[in-house]
């Protein structure tokens, strides 16, 4: 609508600048300003939430803001990032990230094209098998907690349950340092590899038949034809998901918070995530946290930027 | 399995019973991941309709005999959970339908248009999916408390609202909070759908001389009601299950506006440890919205996942 009026304006002024006036004629009715409102009007909005929020914790993060009050600007320096990087809070929960990250997203990945072999030929009512492993992603992290957390019960969950079953000891899954956190992979597997699934089975189906056809006739073994011609095609899907699965576990934190209700999540599970958010609201240190956040942030520009870089070049954006 | 191919021994007998035994192992695998899905959800769903007394005697996943039934715990759970429904609702559908659209609009003004700088801008769409939130939240609390604190500008008015009370007016900042940072998701989720579709279609209407906007609302709207479909419940599944925005901008789980999935992790706790029969009644009661929503559009549900890949 402003381009509109834009233009009756500029061609009031038609006798002056001819050359001037038409260039800016032509640029007002370019896709590009008619088409502005359009794309226009959400990029501001979001442009403000994502990066000026970003702006905004990158600022905190240099000043020494905690508690009440304001942020005090005159003194900048890389004082909190230092703080972190030398406190062992922060080492640990960096080291559980870590694992968390690739135990996570490699088993993910590997069920996941499992499940997908294993639903993609001759089993039929294939569609409703997916639906129910996708199911779990449907709910919010906060109910999966719930579930597992009765699960991983000690004395009647599940887990215990086969175990003792089995002749050993029960095991205090969440309890105990050093099982915490294969546990909670453990959950989040079982949330995540529906996704990994479905995304493979696209990839799947996006192979001619005739390729199965081609490598039966030959003589090779389903698993060899699947070893050696089929999931070497799924290069870009395995790529897309794994930075999908990558990008959760760095800022995994509902699933920590809803097993316990509390900040601090079970020993031996705080990830980057959770130290950010309990410095952050339960401490009051602003400052302290919005440098774990920019850290964590450029994490995850370390994951999607190659992606989207390699997406870039392959022209597939 | 693969040995009877490769010793060559080819009689039609051997075939058979390998591609039967193979057939056999594939649906025991189906159906061992079937148990793997399901186990945690039917556990909960007995043990929420179990008296106390038979969660504590009876296998976690067997269902309640005789006295051991009841419909207690749930009743409990809805009578604590109903206010926070009713907040995750009117939370959910208008940032729902906010980032839907503005998402459509977004998409729709990047792809049927072509100028230089368009890859730049979306590349900053596409960041902006992947953010972690961590990032933006010291920003964000400060921005909703102390800069410009919208819920306590607008709370008589909200007030005045019939079925609304004051402390609604908490939701607003949550909504637009999710708005905003919805548009990214949504506008990659269309974009990619505008892009199959064929150049022909925006084409025909610019020849006609129909405006950007005519193009829009006569051709691309009628067009993408199904990817409506699938964004909107894509989308609306995130905020009615999302934690985090609420937890840093309603605080507290006792907070009157709070939304379910803010409630939910404090249900059923007390000084002696947690009452799991309540505690599993409210995580399915609280999951029912997404769960009908989930079985009822499973394909567009997929289809939102795989585009977002």
């Amino acid at each position: 609508m402003a381009t509109h009026d834009n233009t009756e304006h500029v061609s009031d002024a038609t006798d002056e600048a001819v050359g001037w006036e038409s260039k800016l004629q032509y640029f007002l009715n370019s896709d590009f300003v008619r088409s502005a409102p359009y794309w226009g009007i959400p990029f501001v909005l979001m442009s403000i939430a994502v990066y000026g929020g970003i702006g905004y914790n990158f600022a905190i993060s240099f000043t020494d803001y905690e508690g009440l009050g304001t942020p005090d600007y005159s003194v900048l320096d890389l004082e909190m990032y230092a703080q972190a990087l030398s406190s062992d809070a922060f080492i640990a929960a960096a080291q559980n990230n870590l694992v968390l990250l690739v135990g996570f997203t490699t088993i993910c990945l590997v069920l996941g094209l499992f499940l997908a072999i294993l639903l993609d030929h001759g089993i039929r009512f294939s569609e409703k098998f997916q639906t129910v492993y996708l199911l779990p992603m449907s709910l919010s992290f906060v109910v999966t907690a719930q579930l597992w957390l009765w699960m991983f019960n000690v004395e009647s969950g599940i887990l215990n349950l086969v175990v003792t079953t089995l002749g050993f000891n029960p095991v205090d899954w969440l309890g105990n340092p050093s099982i915490a956190l294969g546990a909670v992979i453990f959950a989040l597997i079982w949330q995540f590899s529906g996704y990994t699934m479905v995304v493979y089975l696209a990839g799947l189906q996006s192979i001619p038949d005739d390729q199965f056809e081609a490598a039966r006739v030959d003589g090779a073994s389903i698993t060899r034809t699947y070893l050696r011609i089929i999931v070497p095609q799924l290069k870009e899907a395995s790529v897309s998901a794994a930075v999908v699965l990558m990008v959760f576990a760095l800022k995994a934190f509902t699933f920590l918070y809803a097993l316990v209700g509390r900040y601090r999540p079970p020993n031996g599970t705080d990830i980057l995530a959770t130290l950010m958010v309990r410095r952050a609201f339960k401490f009051g240190e602003w400052a302290y946290s919005a440098a774990i956040a920019t850290m964590l942030l450029i994490m995850a520009l370390g994951v999607i930027g190659p992606y989207l870089y390699y997406q870039y070049k392959q022209g597939s954006l | 399995m693969s040995q009877s191919s490769s010793t060559g021994s080819f009689d039609v007998a051997s075939l058979v019973e390998d591609v039967n035994l193979r057939r056999v192992a594939q649906y025991a695998l189906v159906v061992f991941f079937l148990g793997f899905f399901l186990v945690p959800l039917e556990t909960g769903i007995m043990t929420a309709i179990k008296t106390n007394e038979s969660v504590a005697r009876s296998l976690p996943f067997a269902p309640p005999v005789g006295e051991g039934f009841t419909l207690g715990n749930i009743q409990f759970a809805l009578e604590q959970l109903s206010g926070s429904f009713f907040n995750s609702l009117i939370m959910s559908i208008p940032a729902t339908i906010g980032s839907v659209l503005f998402g459509s609009m977004a998409a729709y003004g990047l792809t049927m248009v072509n100028w230089r700088a368009q890859m730049g801008v979306l590349m900053l769409f596409v960041v902006g999916v992947f953010v972690p939130y961590q990032a933006v939240l010291v920003p964000l609390a400060r921005f909703w408390n102390n800069i410009f604190p919208l819920a306590r500008m607008i709370e008589p008015m909200v007030a005045s609202i019939p079925f609304f009370q004051g402390y609604h007016a908490e939701l607003v900042p949550l909504v637009i909070t999710h708005i905003a940072y919805g548009i990214p998701i949504c506008t990659i989720l269309f974009r990619s759908y505008y892009q199959s579709l064929p150049n022909s279609l925006v084409e025909a209407g610019k020849i006609d001389g129909a405006s950007i906007t005519k193009i829009y609302r006569r051709i691309i709207l009628p067009i993408s009601k199904p990817m409506f479909g699938v964004v909107f419940i894509y989308q609306f599944t995130q905020i009615y299950n999302e934690f985090l925005f609420a937890f840093t901008l309603v605080t507290g789980s006792d907070a009157p506006a709070a939304p379910v999935t803010l409630v939910l992790p404090a249900i059923g706790a007390s000084t002696s440890g947690i009452d799991f029969g309540i505690r599993m009644s409210a995580a399915f009661l609280a999951a029912v919205p997404t769960l009908i929503l989930y079985v009822a559009f499973a394909e567009q549900f997929a289809k939102g996942l795989r585009t977002e890949a």
